[in-house]
């Protein structure tokens, strides 16, 4: 079935891959935003006179909870377009 | 609209990449800007009205002082003009997209420096309100074994911040570049409700959670 394929071709393809799964970790901060959010509104329901510190904080915390999915999508970033594996393999 | 420079210095080949070019325009905006305002204010008389112009600059200041005073204390306020040049050129440079130019912060190197000032102010401070044994001391805190983790979260703080700006920026730099080369003609139809979100709405924000972790870790530093 693997004919065909140069070695170069299928590390290429495998690194795609790879970038795929590395993106699974959007949903993580997808859930801990929204859920941030959802408390959000809760808070600004409950006190509206407080709106502009509530979103403030939200927007903070939000924006640190997307560390991971960050991390995640600069590892897809790399695979894709720095390639490291198929230096590592050209040099072997 | 991309501007590499290619040269030879003492016979090696430099290489500048457009986001770099890119930063020193905004530089070169800012400093425009600065000498404008500057002129302006010298000029500007006590007994009259403001100037529209003036007057932007104005709500701008004290809304950077505001925030200052609101999150490290007032006594930090000397901290505002650091701030405020951060957020100028964070603003420019995430904004350049909308123009036709790479942003400046989708090259990890312009990411990093700024992170990296961000760390070194926080060590400093840290280092000038402790002094000398109280810096080491704050590692150990709250249990002694607890200090490679310590050392370990202290590392990671100027690698999440600048992952979080550069991460944000580049993805919508990816997103838009795979939209223009995949859309063509009818591009324009599509792209300009994905620029509002992108350039517009990310940047402003990005720019705004940034300075903001810089003064809660700067801040925290200095107590």
């Amino acid at each position: 079935m693997l004919e065909g394929i140069t070695s170069e071709a299928f590390i290429l393809g495998c690194s795609a891959i790879g970038a795929g799964l590395a993106m699974i970790a959007g949903i993580g901060p997808g859930i801990g935003q929204g859920h941030a959010a959802g408390r959000g509104a809760e808070a600004v329901g409950r006190q509206p006179e407080a709106q502009d510190d509530i979103v403030r904080t939200m927007l903070l915390g939000q924006a640190v909870a997307e560390t991971t999915g960050i991390y995640g999508l600069v590892i897809a970033i790399i695979l894709l377009f720095v390639r490291p594996l198929l230096t590592a393999y050209l040099n072997l | 609209m991309e501007i590499n420079i290619e040269t030879n210095l003492f016979g090696k080949e430099i290489f500048i990449p457009d986001t770099v070019v890119n930063s020193w325009i905004v530089l070169i905006i800012l400093t425009i800007f600065a000498l404008i305002v500057n002129n302006k204010i010298k000029k500007a008389s006590t007994d009259e009205k403001p100037s529209a112009f003036l007057n932007v600059v104005e709500v701008l200041v004290e809304k950077v002082d505001g925030l200052v005073k609101s999150t490290m204390g007032p006594d930090k306020i000397f901290f505002a003009p650091y701030i405020l040049t951060l957020v100028m050129f964070l603003l420019i440079a995430n904004l350049f997209g909308l123009v036709g130019f790479t942003p400046p912060t989708s090259d990890y190197s312009v990411t990093f420096t700024l992170a990296l000032m961000t760390f070194f102010l926080t060590q400093y401070y840290s280092f000038k309100t402790s002094g000398f044994l109280g810096y080491f001391k704050n590692f150990t805190e709250p249990m002694a074994f607890l200090t490679p983790l310590n050392i370990l979260g202290e590392l990671a703080n100027p690698i999440s911040l600048s992952f979080r700006l550069f991460g944000n920026i580049l993805s919508g730099v990816i997103i838009m570049g795979l939209l223009y080369s995949a859309l063509g003609y009818l591009a324009p139809i599509f792209t300009p409700i994905l620029h509002a979100y992108f350039d517009v709405f990310s940047g402003v924000l990005q720019t705004f959670i940034f300075s903001m972790l810089t003064m809660i870790f700067i801040g925290g530093a200095m107590d």
